[in-house]
């Protein structure tokens, strides 16, 4: 078993990496199999070192490494029916949503400051409000002054396509190695349901043939993106009634055309939000739906199911969001980068991980090696690094892992309203909670109180904290063997 | 003859800055602004006002009353 070992709260602290590394190292990591490489069997090298430091594209990296967004880019060249950018809130968490736009001077000096606080910080992204291949010169002074400081943060965008067969040559020549599209469709008819409007070459295009365009801008802008051997994920909302089945055929597209990765995300829709669909009633996935879809498509274009639909000017790792520290009132005037605390960071990443991959690779072999037909859905709490870290009551998600006779599988998360406000546990938000966890079996987090364990235990989740600390796929996969090799031997006998 | 922006309505988005052929747009206060001296109504450059056109909100970039 592993022992407690890193709290990442540590890290908002001064660090003492050789403590860290010390710590790190007594774990119990002694074979020769725990080199620094963690790369999966069946990735090539090349891409492995594309991504290994990019949490959203690698889910193994999104336990170490964290990306900031700055909101630049704000002129946006379509309309989508998901999409209000009048609205503005520091209280809301979904794309799009940010509380201060920045000029390129100010966000070089965010992600300096950004970068000399947060060690994890390896991704700089412009991701909107508005269109980055579209606000092109204000993308492209952020990114070129930004590399002037830090050479080595990888630069990613993330945009609707119609601007982008423009500026691919640009993005190679700048090496943003990333480019995420977001595709609803492939099918103009359904394209006209999503985008009331595009405005290209100098007007304004409505109905289906405004989808015509810009499915042919984002199918050329994937192609040229993939003979250029740049890493393009694909994402996708996911609208019931909609677009929902038709994702299928998205998948089948991009894959054809070379995406990396398909990210499908589920509709976040209200009527605060003063969106189309929000003030139309149209409604969100509920989370087995996305999973039923998710499910769907493997097997198609690699999904991906760790993505957090961060505010575009969210900053930390995956889940976490440290946005309000950097605002613009919290910026000193003139920044100089100090590379330590990063360079640090990284040498302390490459020992944890290899351990991690060497403790996941085991946990996966258990449970395959348990060979039953039963599958298992768990909830973890978990502040990152990998580790079930975080209490019961401060979890504002969880992440689903799914064992099962192939193995150990990270499905997606749910967030949820932190159950613990001030130290008072709410029972409605309990409930909500439970609802949220529809279909999970078993809760692993750091600690958890009674009451809400017995609540859990009578809408039929175990919930436990008996595994504080360890490795995620550790615990799951002494779970799963707990659970089902007994029932094994109860059949047996 | 010329166009005006509802600034209570404008998110400041900038599209209609570098959309504008006559460069009549700048930022000015909180939102943009269209100098009327300058507005031509696209006129002999486009069939649309390129403002109105690219402008996510509704009834933002306008026609200014004589």
């Amino acid at each position: 078993m592993n022992k407690p070992l890193i709290s990442l709260d540590s890290l908002a602290q001064p660090i003492d990496f050789d403590a860290l590394k010390a710590t790190a190292k007594s774990g119990g990591c002694s074979t020769s199999s725990c080199g620094s490489s963690a790369k999966p069997e069946d990735m090539d090298a090349a891409v492995w070192d594309k991504i290994k430091d990019h949490p959203c594209y690698s889910e193994e990296a999104h336990h170490y490494f964290a990306r900031m967004h700055v909101a630049v880019a704000p002129a946006c060249n379509i309309q989508c029916n998901y999409c209000n950018r009048k609205y503005d809130c520091a209280n809301e968490s979904r794309p799009g949503v940010v509380s201060e736009k920045l000029t390129p001077d100010q966000a070089v000096r965010k992600v300096i400051s950004v970068a000399n606080e947060v060690p994890q910080l390896s991704v700089l992204g412009i991701a909107g409000p508005g269109d980055s291949c579209y606000d092109w010169k204000k993308t492209k002074a952020t990114f070129e002054a930004v590399v002037k400081d830090i050479p080595d943060i990888k630069l990613c965008i993330s945009t609707n396509g119609l601007a982008l067969p423009d500026h691919v040559d640009e993005l190679m020549e700048m090496n943003v190695d990333h480019v995420t599209i977001t595709i609803n469709m492939v099918d103009p008819e359904i394209g006209a349901k999503i985008y009331p409007w595009i405005f290209y070459k100098n007007r304004r295009w409505t109905g289906v043939e405004a989808s015509q365009i810009l499915h042919e801008r984002q199918m050329q802008g994937l192609e040229m993106l993939t003979e250029r051997g740049i890493l393009t994920k694909i994402n996708s909302v996911m609208i019931p009634g909609i677009n929902d089945e038709h994702l299928i055929e998205v998948n089948k597209w991009v894959k054809a055309r070379g995406a990396f990765l398909h990210n499908v995300m589920p509709l976040i829709s209200a009527p605060e939000h003063g969106t189309h669909f929000g003030l139309t009633g149209q409604r969100g996935p509920k989370p087995m739906e996305l999973k039923a879809l998710q499910d769907k498509l493997e097997g198609g274009a690699k999904l991906m199911r760790h993505c957090r639909q961060c505010r575009a000017d969210a900053v930390g790792l995956l889940g976490e969001d440290r946005g309000q520290e950097f605002t613009l009132d919290l910026l000193p005037e003139t920044v100089a980068y100090d590379p330590a605390k990063r360079e640090a960071y990284r040498e302390f990443v490459a020992s944890e991980r290899g351990d991690h991959m060497a403790a996941k690779e085991q946990a996966v072999a258990a449970v395959k090696e348990a060979a039953v037909d039963a599958s298992l859905l768990v909830a973890v709490a978990t502040k990152g690094g990998g580790r079930i870290n975080e209490h019961f009551g401060h979890a504002r998600e969880f992440m689903v892992y799914e064992a099962r006779p192939s193995g150990i599988v990270f499905v997606g998360h749910r967030k949820v309203e932190n159950y613990c406000m001030g130290g008072f546990g709410e029972d409605a938000s309990l409930d909500g909670i439970i609802e949220m966890l529809e279909g999970v079996n078993v809760v692993l987090c750091s600690k958890i109180g009674d009451c809400p364990q017995d609540m859990l235990q009578a809408a039929g989740i175990e919930a436990t904290d008996r595994f504080a600390f360890d490795y995620i796929e550790t615990a799951i996969g002494t779970v799963y063997a707990e659970r089902f090799g007994a029932e094994l031997a109860a059949a047996v006998a | 003859m010329a166009f005006k922006i509802i600034t209570s309505q404008c998110t400041a988005c900038g599209a209609c800055e570098f959309e504008c052929p006559s460069a009549a747009i700048r930022f000015k206060g909180e939102s943009y602004w269209i100098d009327p001296a300058k507005c031509t109504e696209c006129e002999g450059s486009f069939d649309t006002q390129q403002c109105n056109a690219v402008c996510p909100v509704p009834k933002t970039c306008v026609k200014a009353a004589a």
